[in-house]
């Protein structure tokens, strides 16, 4: 093996693991022209977040699924979190997208308050989302409107309350019983 | 003496029973081919499933929220437990979340070696696959002969980790401990060797006309529904779609490595079955290039307050005593944020979500399994299926119950 074959091996162990984000000056363009879209675009750790209110998210994932440049036609992850009970706006819900062609990743939050913990879903957009949702309903507690056929997907039927909630105790609250 | 049996009437009532009558029958959750804990609600037509509701949740531990009690060093135990054929990739996963929120660099020797021991645990997880999968269709030799190869994949992450099944190899900022003595020899041994195990399977199963009849045209998902419903890896390339993580989002120097994307265009469970074959050889070539690079260096990054301290210089220098007890005692506080972190594991796009608050212990994290989300589109693939032919898909997406109720 050569020195410069070695020092570009080298070169690649080294970098830092990230992926591709999709360009900003589009990023920007989005959010200047559909300003009800996009409230805050945060960028750290080279990921790039955008906030987006409640009620546009549907449309924001149906735009972004198909316009150019972006193209995002995965959704990778959906996932919820809690901030805790004193915290408000108190919940996250996630969505890590995907372009299968341009290879890049973006990330749509939707903060929701502890008293209306509702979100459209975006079952219609892609279908992945059917089971990522059921999961963060089933141990977050976030309802996804819309959604066609939202039940609990991990834990039992009868099961009371939201496990991954920050006051759910990791013990639970009694045992539970199978039979 | 004769009986005359014309007068006789049948023990049972004859019912005329309409032939198109709709049965619903309850598959698993301890059926073998199920691969764990699995339960299907198939509605059944004769023998044609018209519906396939997957039901899972038998398995359910609640690691996610295990997390949150645990520091940070302590969740790569955790991860093990995920999906169990393939631990080492979960580490590596786990270990790149906090990695890229702590801002860490990883010594390039500890980079190659956990390179070649993803690609290692990769051929064990797809060994384990190819011999289930024969097995659920009635090959039950191929099976030994997966496990025998298995086996030696299992002692040489032993030698590595000290464990079989739940190695926590990958620690944040490196590596447990360098390889011993003599591994690489034997490394070396088993790439050699291993072309001639996966012809061996080749002359199993591929040319076996039982084998073909079961497989091909079975279970088949389009390119488009493949990427609508989230499919990756192995499941996603058998549709026709040339998407590796390694290759698109690589990590960990994977850009510098040679190696080939095994594509196959049917979508069926044949495909599929091609793909991952061809996986093996590449996996195999990944390991020999590793093991050419590999160079004597740090195997661990250079951050005392993250990276546990060497057992002699704790012996003589004061601050790696301290270190060592404020990292085991205390822990190290991650700055605050998010990241996603996505790995190509044995069975597809694994993810691992971490919020920090900037404390020691994770505020949330989420595992974005990919069995969980191949499981979620065994409907596409089973209905309208024949009922036997539902253990062959389900093998061809190749799950882990641990993975998907996490």
């Amino acid at each position: 093996m050569d020195i410069e074959r070695e020092k570009e091996i080298a070169a690649g162990a080294r970098r830092a693991a990230s992926y591709p984000v999709p360009p900003a000056d589009l990023v920007n363009a989005l959010r200047s022209e559909q300003g009800a879209w996009v409230s805050e675009v945060v960028e750290a750790f080279g990921e790039v977040t955008l906030v987006v209110p409640r009620s546009s998210i549907v449309a924001i994932c149906t735009h972004l699924k198909s316009a150019p440049g972006f193209e995002f036609d995965m959704l990778s992850d959906v996932s919820g979190v809690d901030r805790g009970p004193e915290e408000e706006p108190r919940f996250e819900v996630n969505y890590h997208l995907f372009s299968t062609k341009r290879y890049h990743r973006l990330r749509l939050k939707v903060l929701l308050n502890q008293e209306d913990v509702h979100v459209q879903s975006v079952v219609g957009v892609w279908r992945t989302a059917n089971w990522h949702e059921r999961e963060t309903f089933d141990l977050m507690g976030v309802v996804f409107d819309g959604h066609p056929d939202l039940r609990r997907i991990l834990l039992p039927d009868d099961w009371q309350g939201h496990a991954l909630r920050k006051d759910f105790p990791l013990r639970g609250y009694e045992p539970y019983s199978l039979t | 003496m004769s009986i005359s049996t014309r007068n006789l009437t049948p023990p049972f009532e004859v019912v005329d029973r309409p032939l198109d009558t709709q049965m619903t029958i309850s598959f698993g959750p301890q059926h073998p081919s199920t691969h764990g804990v699995l339960r299907l609600e198939l509605v059944l037509d004769g023998e044609m499933v018209v519906k396939c509701v997957p039901d899972i949740g038998y398995l359910h531990t609640g690691m996610e929220k295990l997390f949150e009690y645990k520091k940070y060093q302590q969740g790569i135990v955790i991860t093990d437990r995920m999906d169990y054929l393939n631990p080492l990739g979960n580490n590596l996963g786990y270990c790149m979340a906090v990695e890229k929120l702590l801002g860490l660099e990883i010594p390039e020797r500890a980079q190659i070696i956990r390179v070649m021991m993803c690609e290692l645990q990769r051929i064990g997880s797809h060994l384990v696959w190819l011999g289930t999968h024969a097995l659920d269709l009635g090959a039950m030799t191929v099976f030994f002969y997966c496990f025998r190869q298995r086996e030696k994949i299992m002692n040489l992450i032993e030698a590595a980790s000290g464990e079989r099944m739940t190695p926590s190899y990958f620690r944040i900022g490196g590596l447990m401990m360098d390889l011993p003595a003599g591994f690489e020899r034997r490394m070396r041994s088993f790439t050699e060797d291993f072309p001639r195990a996966v012809a061996e399977f080749h002359d199993l199963l591929t040319g076996n006309r039982i084998f073909q009849r079961r497989t091909q045209g079975i279970g088949i998902i389009s390119a488009e529904d493949a990427v609508d419903w989230g499919l990756t890896g192995p499941s996603l390339r058998g549709s026709g779609v040339a998407l590796d993580i390694r290759r698109v989002n690589p990590y960990s120097g994977y850009e510098t490595y040679d190696f080939d994307v095994p594509v196959e265009q049917g979508g069926d469970v044949w495909s599929r079955y091609l793909v991952r074959m061809r996986e093996m050889d590449e996996s195999n070539k990944i390991i020999r290039q590793a093991l050419e690079r590999l160079r004597p260096g740090p195997t661990k990054a250079d951050a005392p307050k993250v990276v546990l301290p060497e057992r002699e210089a704790m012996k003589t220098h004061m601050d790696a005593l301290i270190h060592h007890f404020l990292i085991v005692a205390e822990g190290f506080n991650v700055p605050a944020g998010e990241v996603y972190q996505p790995i190509e594991g044995s069975k597809g796009e694994l993810g691992v979500y971490i919020k920090s608050d900037g404390g020691p212990k994770p505020a949330r994290v989420h595992v974005r399994g990919p069995s969980f989300v191949n499981l979620s589109a065994l409907p596409v693939m089973c209905e309208g299926e024949m009922i036997a032919d539902v253990v062959a898909v389900i093998g061809s997406i190749d799950i882990v119950l641990g993975e998907i109720d996490r």
